[in-house]
């Protein structure tokens, strides 16, 4: 008997998980990714005729607590209105008892997509402080991320950006409230990190398997905090102390994955001060919390700063740099009072002669 | 400071500044005119600011800000140079050429800076 291949498998896995209909209101199509805690679907919203994503927990991941991960995971996104955030409409259980949770189904490409593309370093910047935005406000609401990265991130066709995947998100709120810090998390159950995988919860026409790995098997009795000393994240864009799994994680966790964000949208680019730029993404991706920016406003304060041609605080630049800054940001206005100048001393010397 | 103030104050100033450049560049019988020179040519930048602050107000373009100072300036500065001097010589590209630069700062300047009105900005 021959072996099934390994997308057989995932094709049968695919069919087995993803329900038909949910409801009278919900027809089912194709899977859009799949993640440690469940899989994301396209699907027919019949009521209010529209497209939607809806995640469901596998069937292997149904308990109590993979069940309250969940639904936690759609109280969060749902708690966070923003433009920048994608937004939860409906929650519910199948007949089989997995719940799930219906979420806007965002098209647009992921920001590597972006990140590999020639876009111009203005709209990089646009997209990054649209990023900046929704984080700030989910942080304001009390939130930290914990897993920003590019598969995370979706940039529409008008460079509308949303943030998906609330799956390890942190509630500092909460913590406060009980006197102690409580991580959140929901998502990952099981094998990868808390995997939510970039397309679990992200719905959208590019989606593709998960690539972070299973930093999170260690939390899978976590409910519905994360233990102490789980590592929640994903490697190369968590923070230090979120890979020591540090308990106290907080917003700066999220600096530190947007430093990393914005180095890798801007990377090498002529057009952008390298130094300033390199300074900016230094202090956001310190290894000491402490030397990172304390807000992510701060750190947008910057990147706006450095798109004005303005001194930026994490750069202490000479007398040099300043004057080359400044003639660089007035150089039209330095151009024309130079021709002024130029010409009245050509009339001084054509008047003499 | 909204944008028409910004272009009157800064056409006046760098228009004043402009005339007393003749004392420099001009021959004696000019250099005896120098109030007069000044004030004619503090004038023609008020006159080219205001309207400059004005076309900042409607346009939001800071190339054809500066064109449009270059070329109302240069307007004026024909006007003036096409009158004769106290010495009966007239002196075009010495009054037309920094004339019309000065226009073009003045241009820039109101594009760049300087707020526009309320019912300009909707």
């Amino acid at each position: 008997m021959s072996e099934l291949s390994d997308s057989a498998l995932r094709h049968l896995r695919g069919a087995l998980e993803r329900p038909e209909t949910i409801g009278e209101r919900y027809d089912v199509a194709e899977e859009l990714g799949r993640g440690g805690m469940g899989a994301v679907f396209r699907a027919y919203d019949r009521e209010l005729d529209r497209d939607v994503a809806i995640k469901v927990l596998a069937r292997a991941e149904l308990d109590p607590r993979a069940t309250e991960r969940l639904q936690r995971e759609a109280r969060i996104a749902a708690r966070l209105e923003h433009p920048g955030i994608v937004p939860v409409y409906d929650v519910g259980a199948l007949d089989d008892g997995r719940p799930y949770y219906v979420m806007k189904l965002v098209a647009g490409a992921r920001l590597d997509e972006l990140i590999a593309s020639e876009r111009a370093s203005d709209e990089r910047i646009d997209v990054f402080l649209k990023l900046c935005d929704a984080v700030a406000y989910a942080h304001a609401r009390g939130v930290v991320h914990r897993d920003l990265k590019p598969e995370n991130v979706r940039v529409g066709a008008f460079g509308e950006v949303q943030v998906l995947d609330f799956g390890v998100a942190k509630e500092l709120g909460a913590a406060r409230a009980e006197g102690r810090e409580q991580a959140v998390s929901i998502a990952s159950t099981g094998s990868t990190a808390h995997e939510h995988a970039p397309s679990s919860s992200t719905p959208g026409p590019s989606s593709t398997p998960p690539r972070s790995s299973s930093l999170a098997r260690a939390q899978t009795s976590a409910v519905p905090a994360t233990r102490a000393g789980a590592v929640v994240g994903t490697p190369g864009w968590m923070a230090p102390e979120q890979e020591r799994g540090e308990p106290d994680v907080d917003a700066r966790a999220d600096v530190y994955a947007l430093g990393r964000l914005l180095h890798a949208l801007m990377g090498p680019n002529p057009r952008v001060p390298a130094r300033r730029l390199a300074a900016i993404v230094a202090r956001a991706t310190a290894d000491a919390r402490d030397a990172r920016y304390p807000t992510v406003e701060a750190l947008a304060a910057d990147v706006r700063r450095l798109r004005a041609g303005e001194a930026v605080s994490a750069h202490q630049e000479s007398f040099l740099e300043r004057a080359l800054r400044v003639a660089e940001r007035h150089q039209t206005a330095i151009a024309i009072v130079l021709a002024y100048l130029a010409l009245r001393i050509l009339f001084v010397f054509y008047g003499r002669s | 400071m909204n944008k028409i103030v910004l272009g009157l104050l800064l056409g006046l100033v760098l228009g004043a500044l402009d005339g007393l450049t003749s004392l420099a560049t001009g021959s004696e019988e000019v250099k005896k005119e120098i109030v007069t020179i000044v004030i004619g040519s503090s004038f023609k930048g008020l006159v080219a600011g205001a309207l400059a602050g004005w076309f900042a107000r409607k346009v939001d373009s800071v190339a054809l800000g500066v064109l449009f100072g270059f070329v109302v300036a240069l307007a004026f500065a024909y006007a003036i140079a096409s009158m004769p001097a106290v010495d009966g010589k007239h002196y075009y590209w010495q009054i037309m050429i920094p004339g019309s630069i000065v226009g073009a700062i003045v241009g820039f300047a109101t594009q760049k800076y300087g707020k526009r009105s309320a019912s300009s900005a909707r």
